[in-house]
């Protein structure tokens, strides 16, 4: 029982001595952990956008070979603690070489401490799939997808975003909720 | 018009000029549709010589123009692609023509020399242009490299069949599904019309001159 005393007390020195470097231990073996970059196809992208809940989602199509994609990927996660206890979901689609899954995105991934939820998109035929995202987008990124169907709302734009204009594009998707 | 009036009108103009002005400085979002007529250009090529369209030897039935550079993975991605497509096509009157547009105080590796070097290493057999003021790319509306434009010689002028990716597939060339460049220039030669003239294709946004420091 915890209390102050002397007789053989749980919280001796040495109990949290031993918690404390148990508790550090998990903290630090989850921060070097971070998360899994998953593989998908554009079914799955094409599932996000097709979603039908007070959620809203941003997706963003990136790459680690794309300078401006990663000077503003930073916003996302800014965005996210902006609106956090918000119905918001970020995804960071990468369209990355497949082959460089692990060389190079999840490396970047894990040495940028990115939070929002990254997918490696293999789906080669851009061809196939940049107009099923908009049909404006001729296919550069960075690009942006705000989408919240029971809102009836969506906004696209294929541009570096600063964190202020990604912030007016997100808030009046937020605000309706 | 009153004083008053012409006042406002003169006050109320100068941001929305400022506007447009501030917004004009971005990259093109008109430039070439397939049927278009394609200016020609008069640009320096890697071994100092000058390059334009209508002098370029090989180039008998048209061009398969190219905007590229050095640095973007896509682009790297494709070299040996480009290479294998001038094999192909400079003999049969379709020769590659590379530009590179890319600012090289934001891409120091898209310089001028640097370019030499790289068709050195890889042995490039066609003409790689330097696009310095960014004009050609601007007025072809050329977007991110690899950006192709595949143009047919008619007389003196050169007309658009076809804009986008060069195939379906960037990582795995022997993956690639449909190889877009192939069929058209081959639909042209049979005397065909181009089946897909225009298809939509991922690379790294070409580096536009900023007009004033931001």
């Amino acid at each position: 029982m915890p209390g102050s005393g002397n007789n053989g007390t749980t919280f001796d020195n040495e109990y949290m001595l031993k918690h404390f470097i148990l508790i550090l231990g998990i903290s630090l073996a989850a921060k070097a952990y971070g998360q899994d970059v998953k593989m998908v196809n554009f079914d799955a992208v094409q599932k996000l956008m097709e979603r039908n809940t007070d959620t809203t989602y941003v997706i963003n199509f990136w790459a680690t070979w794309c300078n401006p994609c990663v000077h503003e990927l930073p916003n996302f996660d800014r965005i996210d603690s902006i609106y956090k206890g918000k119905e918001i979901k970020i995804y960071l689609i990468s369209i990355d070489f497949p082959k460089e899954m692990n060389s190079k995105l999840a490396p970047f991934v894990k040495k940028n401490h990115v939070k929002s939820t990254v997918w490696l998109l293999n789906d080669p035929d851009y061809n196939s799939w940049i107009d099923k995202v908009d049909t404006s987008w001729d296919g550069s990124i960075p690009a942006t997808l705000i989408i919240n169907n029971k809102l009836k709302m969506r906004k696209f734009n294929a541009k570096e975003l600063g964190l202020d204009e990604l912030n007016n594009m997100v808030s009046p998707f937020v605000t309706k909720n | 018009m009153e004083n008053k009036t012409k006042k406002f009108i003169a006050l109320a103009a100068f941001p929305v000029l400022a506007l447009l002005i501030m917004t004009s400085a971005k990259a093109p979002s008109t430039g070439y549709k397939a049927g278009d007529k394609a200016r020609d250009f008069n640009l320096k090529n890697i071994d100092g010589s000058m390059v334009s369209m209508s002098s370029y030897a090989p180039a008998t039935k048209g061009v398969i123009l190219i905007f590229t550079c050095n640095h973007c993975p896509v682009a790297k991605a494709y070299q040996d692609r480009i290479i294998a497509l001038n094999n192909k096509y400079q003999p049969l009157g379709y020769p590659v023509v590379a530009i590179n547009s890319n600012d090289v105080s934001a891409v120091p590796d898209d310089s001028y020399e640097n370019m030499q070097k790289r068709a050195k290493e890889k042995g490039f057999n066609f003409p790689y242009l330097y696009d310095e003021s960014q004009v050609i790319a601007k007025t072809y509306g050329a977007m991110k490299t690899p950006h192709v434009y595949v143009l047919q010689k008619d007389g003196n002028a050169f007309t658009v069949k076809y804009i986008g990716a060069i195939d379906d597939n960037m990582e795995d060339a022997s993956a690639a599904k449909h190889k877009y460049v192939e069929t058209a220039v081959n639909e042209l030669l049979a005397g065909k019309t181009v089946s897909q003239n225009y298809t939509k294709a991922i690379g790294c946004g070409i580096k536009w001159k900023t007009a004033s420091a931001n």
